[in-house]
């Protein structure tokens, strides 16, 4: 099958691209890394934490690259000032939302806002920071969640659709107020859905979902998505 | 009219809405086009002796405020308030119908989008994007079956223009779609329409019903090949389900989320097929597009900004009430001679445009022409078609508090920006309210407005801040008030929570 | 140098764990380079009893939680050119604003710290000023010029920040500042 090859500039570079290809994979590819928070590799794209915007030169709007697609000629500008200044915005804005205190998080070291705050140079939130008390749920034999870490990526809820392909977690409510549940808001030890593969704790980005008992840092495994999903292809 | 013996003469009907909010209920008497006002059971009988026996119209009882049709143009309420809406003949007595007759009969898909190309129509769910150039997208994209989905989920505080719509003229709706869908090449159609709308959606089901018994919709659409179906979807009340690609998950059963744009609906919307998505009031036009012609609806309007838009004029306004206008009136007729000027002689300060995410503009802008690009540049949007008349006693900064709250709460959750933003937005407007704001709080407010703006990935989130960004530009005076003297003129903020309570 | 050329620089411990002043110290050796540029004012670590005038920077540690802390941390920005928040306490609240969670009850959390846990004689202290109703980052009181995070701050990043505004540069935290 011939692959039909997109030529494109992305930060002034010019790139050649098979064409569909996502801004963000154009750009990894060609090493130049757009950060990203809700992007995980293997599921498919959400375009949600707005992290991972891009110009595209000739539109006044911003394009999340792990969703929009590479067109021809397009001039595409990944890190910009204003796009800086928003990633920024994104980060604070996060950790402002919910309860996040770094020192004290079982995510700690292993955690994906964490690190992005500190490459993005966040060194202070200017929003009042929010002191929540979203529900925790431990009744699981070993998973838990403790939703007031929760950055609402719903990487969880993908994997175990797309993935696992059970469908146990979703979201309820909406806006501020959205939280990730379990069946019809069960509790989790009471989810008939649910087949305790680990697989949300494994590429929870922050410390929400873990697993009791478990060093986080073994826990944790951003690969796993596209792992399983190429070990299917093969078959 | 027993009474008087003339039930034999002359027959009642009942109508859809004629749009004058202030004076209801209203009673029109043909012919003539006599309309009594503010109309009670003991009026009635006055009514029906003098004007209907005696033939003498009872003056002091008629609609007094000619103005307010005036400076109106009714294309899409043509038949709001003078058709039974219940009554698919009458619809057929006004023209209804002929559009679809003559492009069935005598045009192509092609030439339907011609017209519609060439009357610079443009949508008037909000975003303005050219009518025809939407439809040849649809009808060029590759895969089917089509589909076509009509919005009716009307969820802005405060605007009623479409459910009016659906109420008196619902048959235009449906014929508009037919249209639409003979030139796609649909052969499904959805009209999506919110669940707190009972009396539409019992109108439209009724017309649905009298459309197919007609042979109007069916697998035979007046006896030519042209097969078309349309199904009513309700929405679960959310705002953001009125966004195109959150219309789309919820039609298909899932939550009402929006989805990144491309893929643009109109190559991969419902099931992943090309979809074409328009708003009622959009589809309303058309058939009289296809019977006038293009160039003749173009003729209303400006050049770039064709035909007429429905607004729900409320407020502190004279007369308030859905009224449809030209493209190009300016503000000031509206509010001014529409609208009768501001209620209780009070003192104007500002008009809401564009429904909770629009822009509040002060009385210097009041010559700005309503149309999709002037109104963008001074900070409002068209939206829903809402317009919303502040007087001296309304607090710019509690309205943009109001209306940033509305947007936290209808978040849908998906992106950062609008949903952790917004609601930082309303904290610091809570702060400013409450007597504890500081002056870096305007700072951070223009700050994080324009961010979520530029961000966040819907149109609900994208125009959320209009509200706080143009009360900033236009009355920082307030914001500073407010902050340094903890002073509001208005006497809406600053009051403790018991106080909040008990208002 | 000589002690009036020297920059005048002060620390001040609020509601923290003095991690951050032993991360201060932490920068062993080169501290020796530092004491050359500046003379130490006000400190937890020096016996001075009243806040100094003039001081040119003032590094401070933990939150703002109590009154007296907020007449403190007042009192320093008023004296002082460069305020600069050190460590997590004073950036975010930190383990200090855990117990916002307990939204607008300072009394709730004297209980809990000062009657639940004990056996007998259980009462809540009157002597130690009132506690503000939220534990707070610095910023949101006071401006702040400078940002430091970290449970604690490295020694390096404490000393990188210091070097580059000796030196009359901004500093870049881009990649150095880590919350925890």
């Amino acid at each position: 099958m011939s692959v039909n090859l997109l030529k494109l500039k992305i930060d002034g570079v010019e790139v050649s691209v098979p064409e569909g290809t996502m801004i963000l994979k154009a750009a990894k590819d060609n090493g130049i890394i757009i950060p990203t928070l809700c992007n995980l590799e293997g599921l498919a794209p959400y375009g949600g934490c707005r992290l991972c915007l891009v110009e595209i030169s000739g539109s006044p709007k911003l394009f999340p690259a792990c969703i929009t697609p590479v067109g021809p000629n397009m001039e595409i500008t990944t890190n910009s000032d204003r796009l800086k200044e928003y990633r920024k915005m994104v980060v604070q804005m996060l950790l402002a939302e919910r309860t996040h205190i770094c020192s004290v998080c079982v995510a700690n070291d292993h955690c994906e806002l964490q690190a992005m705050a500190n490459q993005l140079g966040v060194d202070h939130v200017m929003f009042e920071r929010k002191f929540t008390q979203e529900p925790i749920d431990s009744t699981h034999d070993f998973l838990v969640i403790d939703r007031n870490r929760c950055i609402l990526c719903t990487r969880c809820i993908r994997i175990c659709d797309q993935i696992e392909g059970v469908h146990t977690l979703d979201l309820k409510l909406r806006g501020k107020d959205s939280e990730v549940i379990m069946d019809l808001d069960e509790h989790w030890a009471n989810s008939c859905s649910c087949t305790s593969c680990r697989k949300c704790a494994k590429v929870c980005p922050v410390g929400a979902i873990y697993i009791e008992g478990e060093p986080i840092g073994h826990t944790k495994n951003k690969e796993i998505a596209a792992f399983i999903r190429d070990r299917r292809n093969r078959r | 009219m027993k009474e008087f013996g003339v039930d034999r003469e002359c027959k009642v009907a009942r109508t859809g809405c004629i749009g004058t909010c202030s004076v209801g209920p209203a009673v029109l008497i043909e012919p003539g086009d006599y309309l009594y006002q503010s109309v009670t059971p003991e009026k009635v009988r006055d009514i029906v002796r003098d004007h209907i026996v005696l033939g003498l119209p009872v003056k002091d009882m008629l609609y007094s405020n000619r103005e307010y049709f005036k400076k109106q143009h009714r294309l899409v309420l043509r038949n709001a308030g003078k058709i039974d809406p219940l009554r698919i003949e009458d619809y057929i007595a006004m023209g209804g119908y002929s559009a679809l007759e003559k492009c069935l009969a005598t045009m192509t898909p092609q030439g339907v989008i011609y017209e519609v190309r060439t009357s610079g129509l443009r949508g008037r769910g909000g975003a303005g994007f050219p009518t025809g150039q939407k439809w040849s997208l649809v009808a060029r994209a590759q895969s089917s079956p089509k589909y076509i989905v009509a919005n009716l989920d009307e969820g802005d505080p405060g605007v009623f223009a479409n459910r009016t719509l659906a109420e008196a003229d619902p048959h235009a709706i449906i014929e508009g779609m037919l249209i639409a869908a003979y030139a796609i090449g649909a052969q499904k159609g959805y009209i999506y329409i919110r669940s707190e709308y009972p009396l539409a959606i019992q109108t439209l089901q009724k017309a649905i019903a009298q459309a197919k018994s007609m042979g109007l919709l069916g697998n035979s659409v007046l006896e030519t090949p042209f097969a078309f179906d349309l199904e009513l979807r309700f929405g679960a009340g959310a705002f953001v389900a009125g966004e195109e690609t959150a219309i789309l998950a919820s039609v298909e059963g899932r939550r009402a989320m929006p989805r990144p744009r491309p893929p643009y609906p109109a190559n991969s919307g419902l099931w992943q097929k090309p979809t074409l998505i328009q708003n009622v009031e959009t589809l309303a036009n058309i058939p009289l597009i296809i019977q006038n012609g293009g160039a003749w609806f173009a003729k209303t309007g400006t050049p770039k900004c064709t035909g007429t838009k429905c607004f729900s004029l409320t407020g502190k306004v004279n007369n308030p009430g859905l009224i449809e206008v030209p493209m190009g009136i300016t503000l000031r007729e509206v509010v001014f001679d529409i609208g009768g000027g501001v209620a209780d002689g009070k003192k104007f300060k500002a008009v809401l445009v564009g429904g909770p995410s629009g822009g509040c503009l002060p009385e210097t802008l009041l010559e700005s022409p309503i149309d999709y690009d002037s109104l963008t540049k001074v900070g409002a949007i068209m939206g829903s078609g809402g317009i919303v008349v502040l007087d001296e006693d309304s607090c710019m900064v509690d309205t943009a508090r109001f209306f940033t709250e509305f947007c936290v709460d209808e978040s849908c959750g998906k992106c950062t920006p609008c949903r952790a933003g917004l609601a930082r937005v309303k904290e610091i407007f809570d702060k400013i309210t409450h007597g504890q704001g500081e002056m870096s709080d305007i700072g951070t407010l223009e700050k994080s407005s324009v961010f979520i703006r530029d961000a966040s990935l819907c149109g609900l989130g994208q125009t959320a801040p209009n509200p706080v960004i143009t009360t900033l530009r236009y009355f920082k005076d307030e914001y500073i008030k407010h902050i340094v003297e903890k002073e509001c003129e208005a006497g809406k903020c600053f009051k403790t929570r018991d106080e909040e309570e008990e208002a | 140098m000589t002690e009036s050329t020297k920059v005048r620089v002060a620390t001040i411990w609020l509601s923290g764990c003095s991690g951050c002043h032993m991360s201060f110290l932490d920068q062993d050796e080169r501290l020796i380079d530092l004491a050359k540029k500046i003379e130490l004012v006000y400190s937890p670590i020096i016996d001075v009893k009243d806040f100094p005038e003039n001081v040119n920077v003032t590094l401070i540690e933990g939150a703002v939680a109590n009154e007296e802390q907020l007449q403190m941390l007042k009192k320093a920005r008023e004296r002082t050119k460069v305020l600069i928040s050190l460590g997590d306490c004073a950036v975010t609240g930190n383990v200090t604003a855990l117990r916002n969670s307990w939204h607008h009850s300072d009394q709730a959390v004297l209980e809990r710290a000062y009657k639940e846990p004990s056996d007998l004689n259980a009462a809540i202290p009157t002597a130690v000023p009132k506690l503000l109703i939220h534990a707070r980052p610095l910023h949101e009181v006071v401006k702040v010029d400078y940002y430091i995070p970290g449970c604690p701050p490295s020694a390096d990043l404490i000393n990188y920040v210091l070097t580059e505004l000796l030196a009359g540069r901004t500093p870049i935290m881009e990649g150095r500042s880590k919350y925890g």
